[in-house]
């Protein structure tokens, strides 16, 4: 750094003030060594606001009723018309069915990827094989290929299997997933000590126990997250349903969200409850897991 | 992102059971037993990813229509292609709204991941997870309740808006209106995940840096622009790309934007982005020959782009040098 100050003795004093954590401090610091200012809460409060505020506005119109979309100024308090509205939604599409599918899907994705791609980190981490490295780097390749350009090759595999308008269709194309190999190849690398896999081998035990007895209860919570993620991409999916479902039993919510649009689109009222509904089973998940995700999320591949 | 591939110890072979058949079945599975662990990804992957992907530049040869003949015309849906103004507007669309999302995103991402990274900030759980609220939304969701804010006779934003003295503005209908109610929607579902990953790579740089730099007499701007930043290169190049191939690649947000004309995100294609076309060419029209076409040249242009992305990215750089 080119910039020593001429008052460099009063900066050093600062320094040493900021970190014996004097609270009436009254020096500007906006390093992230310093006191945190007030406006930093704001901003972040107003962030807050800015993730909160669109699902909150879900709820109004929802409880409201299609009148508060439609009144200036806005109402900003909900409404008592929640259960009348609710109701309507049930009684428009098969959302009960459409819940059921959407959690049949996502929970098989979310479980099934935690699996298959521990056992393939396990493999790519722990045994030697010929042809690994190349192997691992395809994988790492699979993962820079936009997919969804290939969707009209893609119909035509799955009509080619008679997979069309099958919940088949949705979870085993989601099994294939490089970036959860990728990441639980890192985790498992990280976390258990070829010695340990040794001691385990030496007393007997083959690739399948080590890795049901010690990789996959050490990397259990870093599967979670893994199965997490890909739970609610799943979940949130709209295009790939969106062309391999016909039936409207078989719709998965965000199928049932968008006839619930079309089939009153006067009723933004109907839309929203249906959106709102949609949404309430990954914010009740996430009120319990959402820390885990968070840390899961930052725990990532990604450190510097 | 630096990928470290390390060889495990040999296995040891000094530890070998009697040989009896079953001990060599048993060496035999153990020694297949690692292909087998990952056959699931190679098997699923070959049939649902890579024979779709090989397939479709095939088709993009022939008039191809799933319910009647296919004829092979050489490079006759690319010359109609690079012909057709819809083919044109979508792929500016596209642009438009690529660069729209993607750019004040991550700008307000690292912006908040900063903030977040004081070491004394309070309740910073809470603010992390609030991060997170609109990536667990779905898309579907996200569109109707923006569409309704953007609306133009009782949309919250022009209510707002006229207490500044601007008049009514038709968000949807509009060219440039549509593109940025579409890029509020994909910004705001992704900024705060994008915020967590910075944030992710904020807390790998030492605190001792920063007393060391603060030390040295650098202010907060010069420690952000020579230590937050450089240590941040992976990082950012990370999320340019994956934002470049997502943002690419959008279709709910327009499909769902304009219930009246679906597959065209509105009566002039104001905001139809490419995927949407192919999905309308593919699907609406059953032109799977033509939609194939336009899956190829989406692909090349997002490999140009990711590529030229990456270039300028591992430029973004700073420190002593």
């Amino acid at each position: 750094m080119t910039t020593a100050a001429p008052n460099r003795e009063e900066e050093v004093l600062e320094t040493a003030e900021a970190m014996t954590v004097s609270p009436e401090s009254p020096r500007r610091r906006r390093s992230p060594l310093g006191r945190v200012r007030w406006w930093v809460y704001a901003l972040l409060s107003l962030a807050v606001v800015l993730c909160a505020f669109p699902l909150y506005w879900m709820l109004v119109v929802a409880t409201a009723g299609n009148a508060a979309a439609h009144q200036i100024p806005p109402q900003l308090i909900p409404g008592d018309q929640g259960a009348r509205i609710a109701e309507l939604v049930f009684t428009t599409v098969p959302f009960i069915q459409s819940l059921g599918n959407s959690i049949i899907v996502a929970t098989s994705v979310g479980v099934g990827t935690a699996v298959l791609c521990s056992l393939a980190g396990y493999a790519f981490a722990k045994i030697e094989f010929r042809g690994r490295n190349v192997l691992f780097i395809i994988v790492v390749l699979t993962m820079t290929v936009p997919m969804q350009l290939a969707i009209i090759p893609q119909y035509m595999v799955i009509s080619a299997i008679d997979w069309v308008d099958t919940l088949q269709a949705l979870i085993v194309p989601g099994l294939a997933n490089a970036f959860g190999i990728f990441w639980m190849r890192q985790h498992i690398s990280s976390t258990i000590s070829d010695e340990l896999i040794q001691a385990a081998k030496l007393d007997g035990a083959g690739t399948w126990q080590i890795f049901w007895r010690i990789v996959f209860p050490v990397v259990r919570p870093a599967a979670f997250v893994l199965g997490l993620l890909n739970f609610v991409s799943t979940w949130n999916d709209f295009l790939w349903p969106f062309i391999v479902l016909k039936s409207p039993e078989l719709f998965t919510v965000q199928l049932a969200i968008r006839q619930l649009q079309n089939s009153r689109a006067i009723d933004l009222g109907l839309a929203m409850a249906g959106s709102f509904l949609a949404t309430l089973p990954l914010l009740i998940v996430f009120f319990f897991v959402g820390r885990r995700l968070v840390g899961g999320i930052m725990d990532g591949a990604f450190k510097g | 992102m630096s990928i470290t591939i390390e060889r495990p110890a040999r296995p040891d072979r000094a530890f070998r059971p009697a040989s009896t058949r079953r001990a060599r079945m048993r060496a035999r599975w153990e020694g297949t037993s690692p292909y087998v662990y990952i056959a699931p990804f190679f098997v699923i992957f070959a049939i649902f990813g890579l024979l779709p992907l090989l397939y479709n530049f095939v088709i993009s040869l022939f008039d191809w229509n799933p319910i009647g003949e296919q004829t092979f015309i050489g490079f006759d849906n690319f010359t109609r292609l690079f012909a057709d103004p819809r083919f044109w507007n979508a792929t500016v669309n596209t642009l438009g709204i690529f660069v729209l999302s993607t750019v004040p995103q991550l700008l307000l991402a690292l912006g908040l991941a900063h903030l977040l990274n004081h070491a004394r900030l309070k309740a910073a759980n809470f603010f992390r997870m609030s991060m997170l609220v609109p990536y667990i939304t779905s898309v579907a969701a996200t569109t109707i309740v923006f569409a309704q804010l953007f609306d133009r006779d009782y949309g919250m934003l022009n209510w707002l808006l006229s207490f500044i003295g601007i008049d009514p503005i038709a968000w949807v209908d509009d060219r440039f209106g549509s593109w940025v109610v579409v890029s509020t929607m994909v910004a705001w579902r992704w900024f705060g995940y994008n915020t967590l990953l910075y944030l992710a790579a904020l807390q790998a740089i030492p605190r001792d840096m920063y007393e060391a730099a603060e030390v040295d007499g650098a202010g907060a701007w010069h420690q952000f622009r020579f230590l937050t930043i450089p240590s941040l290169r992976p990082v950012i190049i990370f999320t340019v790309i994956t934002s470049t191939i997502g943002g690419l690649q959008i279709f709910t947000e327009p499909l769902l934007l304009n219930p009246a004309a679906p597959l065209t995100c509105g009566s002039s294609r104001q905001c139809q982005t490419l995927v949407l076309f192919l999905y309308e060419q593919g699907f609406g029209q059953y032109a799977f020959g033509y939609g194939a076409a336009i899956g190829v040249v989406l692909f090349l242009i997002i490999v140009v782009i990711a590529g030229f992305n990456f270039l300028i990215s591992t430029r973004v750089r700073g420190g002593r040098s």
